[in-house]
């Protein structure tokens, strides 16, 4: 439970604001098991965890039609403003981001079966530890990211939303890498491609993760600090 | 949701002080609660009125505390807060109708036009046709339909001629968008209309002696919710022409109608700003708090 979400004379409207967070955080804590279980899946080559995050993809898929339910009742019920308008477009906007993750989750799952589940050969180590790598990475960021919306942590959210080259470098060294590998052996294209489309999935995740912290920044300040460069241009 | 409007930067206006010098409060920070130091744009360029410390009296009760305002030319301003907090007080102090309460009494200057309001010296009854007034419950004069518009020009020597008072009365209730709805009955009392046609007819009636300025005190109170559209339709559509100010304890409407949106709090003003950024984004503690129902 929030401080920002409570208060109101209606006390209610507390209650509503609350579980509205708490299925956002329920949400979030899915996402992340899916995008670690995909990890795992691949790391270990274990087609079964790999089917179960497609399988539980449905899952997160509904907890966005719930919250976006609850979303509509609350502004239908209560017309929020001020900083319960921002609590409740931040909701609904963060629910998205996680329904992607959810979608990438389960993209990584099908690229694992694509790579591990077929009679030919596993692809060579040294193509596989970017995965290892950026992975860890993006754990780690959505990891701090659903602790900072479960907290409503402003301080925290601006350390995450400034990291913005940690990912990118990776990401670029890592196509870089893979580059060589293609060019010494041409045989290496099939699984290069997939660990090129897992790299991209992981880094949208990671993505997602900086906008939820931009999320929450807006929510307690009142501050939109997405696209910098466009801010100036807005009006 | 909401109307366009300017944004200016904020800033945090000492008490007794009538210039913004430099930008204090940053976008998004909270001004605490006990703060009673007006955050916000509380100048415009150009004003149609300006309050300089204003302070009103009802014998010896402070009622407002030296308010600082600028309201511009064409726009909506709404003026919110909890009862009793001299938004109405403030409201009657630009056409003078504290002077017909015992016992008020109002220091201060309040510019309309360049001319200090609060002078003794001037003639209330031309300052109340340039500053009309629609209060909270529609009260026509127990006269026809006609008559209730027809009335003041005619005592305010607007019309020469019995065809100079036809067409104010007919342009009038066309402004109001009544004239399709009565025009075949003018002759009847004007108390025989709905709630809501009686509030247009006395928004006609105000702007039958050609005012600058329209002081609404709750004007949709007592409506319904069609009743209520109708009249926010017509103020949208008569600021192009004339300043409104409108004091109004409901939230939506505020955010509907007004540019902007002012925050009174115990006698004091703490907040102006643009209404966007009033019911997205308050800087003080208080106003948050009243807009979203976390105190009474």
């Amino acid at each position: 439970m929030s401080k920002a979400l409570e208060g109101h004379t209606v006390q209610r409207y507390d209650g509503e604001l609350n579980h509205l967070h708490m299925q956002v955080v329920k949400m979030a804590s899915l996402a992340l098991d899916q995008t670690k279980r995909a990890l795992y899946a691949f790391h270990n080559k274990d087609i079964t965890t790999a089917n179960l995050v497609i399988e539980r993809e449905q899952q997160v898929d509904g907890l966005e039609l719930a919250v976006d339910e609850e979303v509509i009742a609350t502004i239908a019920r209560r017309a929020p403003v001020a900083r319960d308008l921002r609590v409740i477009m931040s909701f609904s906007k963060a629910v998205t981001d996680l329904e992607r993750i959810g979608d990438e989750s389960a993209k990584i799952s099908h690229l694992s079966k694509a790579i591990f589940d077929n009679e030919g050969s596993d692809p060579s180590t040294h193509i596989l530890r970017d995965v290892t790598s950026m992975g860890a990475i993006v754990l780690s960021m959505l990891q701090e990211a659903i602790e900072i919306f479960d907290q409503l942590d402003v301080t925290r959210a601006e350390i995450l939303a400034k990291n913005h080259n940690g990912l990118d470098i990776e990401f670029q060294s890592s196509l870089r890498r893979l580059t060589t590998f293609v060019l010494e052996d041409a045989r290496n294209v099939g699984h290069t491609i997939s660990i090129v489309l897992i790299l991209k999935a992981l880094e949208r995740i990671g993505e997602h993760a900086r906008n939820l912290a931009e999320y929450v920044i807006y929510l307690v300040n009142g501050v939109d600090i997405r696209h910098p460069e466009s801010q100036a241009s807005k009006e | 949701m909401f109307q366009t409007a300017t944004e200016q930067e904020s800033v945090i206006i000492p008490r007794n002080t009538l210039f913004i010098n430099q930008k204090e409060a940053s976008q998004g920070a909270t001004v605490n609660r006990e703060s009673r130091e007006t955050v916000g744009q509380v100048k415009v360029n150009n004003p149609r009125i300006s309050c300089h410390n204003v302070n009103v009296f009802y014998g010896a009760k402070q009622a407002i505390n030296n308010i600082n305002l600028d309201i511009g030319h064409n726009e909506v301003i709404a003026l919110i807060g909890p009862s009793g907090c001299g938004k109405s007080t403030l409201l009657r102090c630009l056409n003078r109708m504290n002077d017909t309460i015992d016992g008020c009494h109002v220091t201060g200057e309040i510019f309309i036009n360049n001319q200090n309001i609060n002078n003794r010296e001037i003639d209330v009854v031309p300052l109340r046709a340039q500053v009309g007034m629609v209060f909270q419950k529609p009260n026509p004069f127990p006269k026809s339909i006609y008559e209730n518009i027809a009335f003041g020009p005619r005592i305010h020597g607007l019309a020469n001629s019995k065809q100079d008072i036809e067409e104010i009365v007919v342009t009038s209730l066309q402004k109001t968008g009544l004239w399709n709805e009565v025009k075949d009955r003018l002759e009847q009392p004007g108390i025989s209309l709905s709630g809501g046609q009686q509030q247009r007819l006395c928004i006609a009636r105000t702007i039958a002696v050609s005012p600058e300025i329209i002081l609404m005190d709750e004007p949709c109170s007592a409506l319904d919710p069609i009743g209520t559209a109708k009249i926010e339709e017509l103020m949208d559509e008569l600021r192009a022409q004339y300043t409104i100010v409108i004091v109004t304890h409901s939230m939506q409407q505020a955010a509907r109608v007004s540019q902007r949106t002012a925050y009174f709090h115990m006698g004091d003003l703490i907040e102006v700003g643009t209404t966007k950024q009033i019911f997205t984004s308050p800087l003080h503690q208080l106003t948050e708090d009243y807009i979203t129902g976390r105190f009474g």
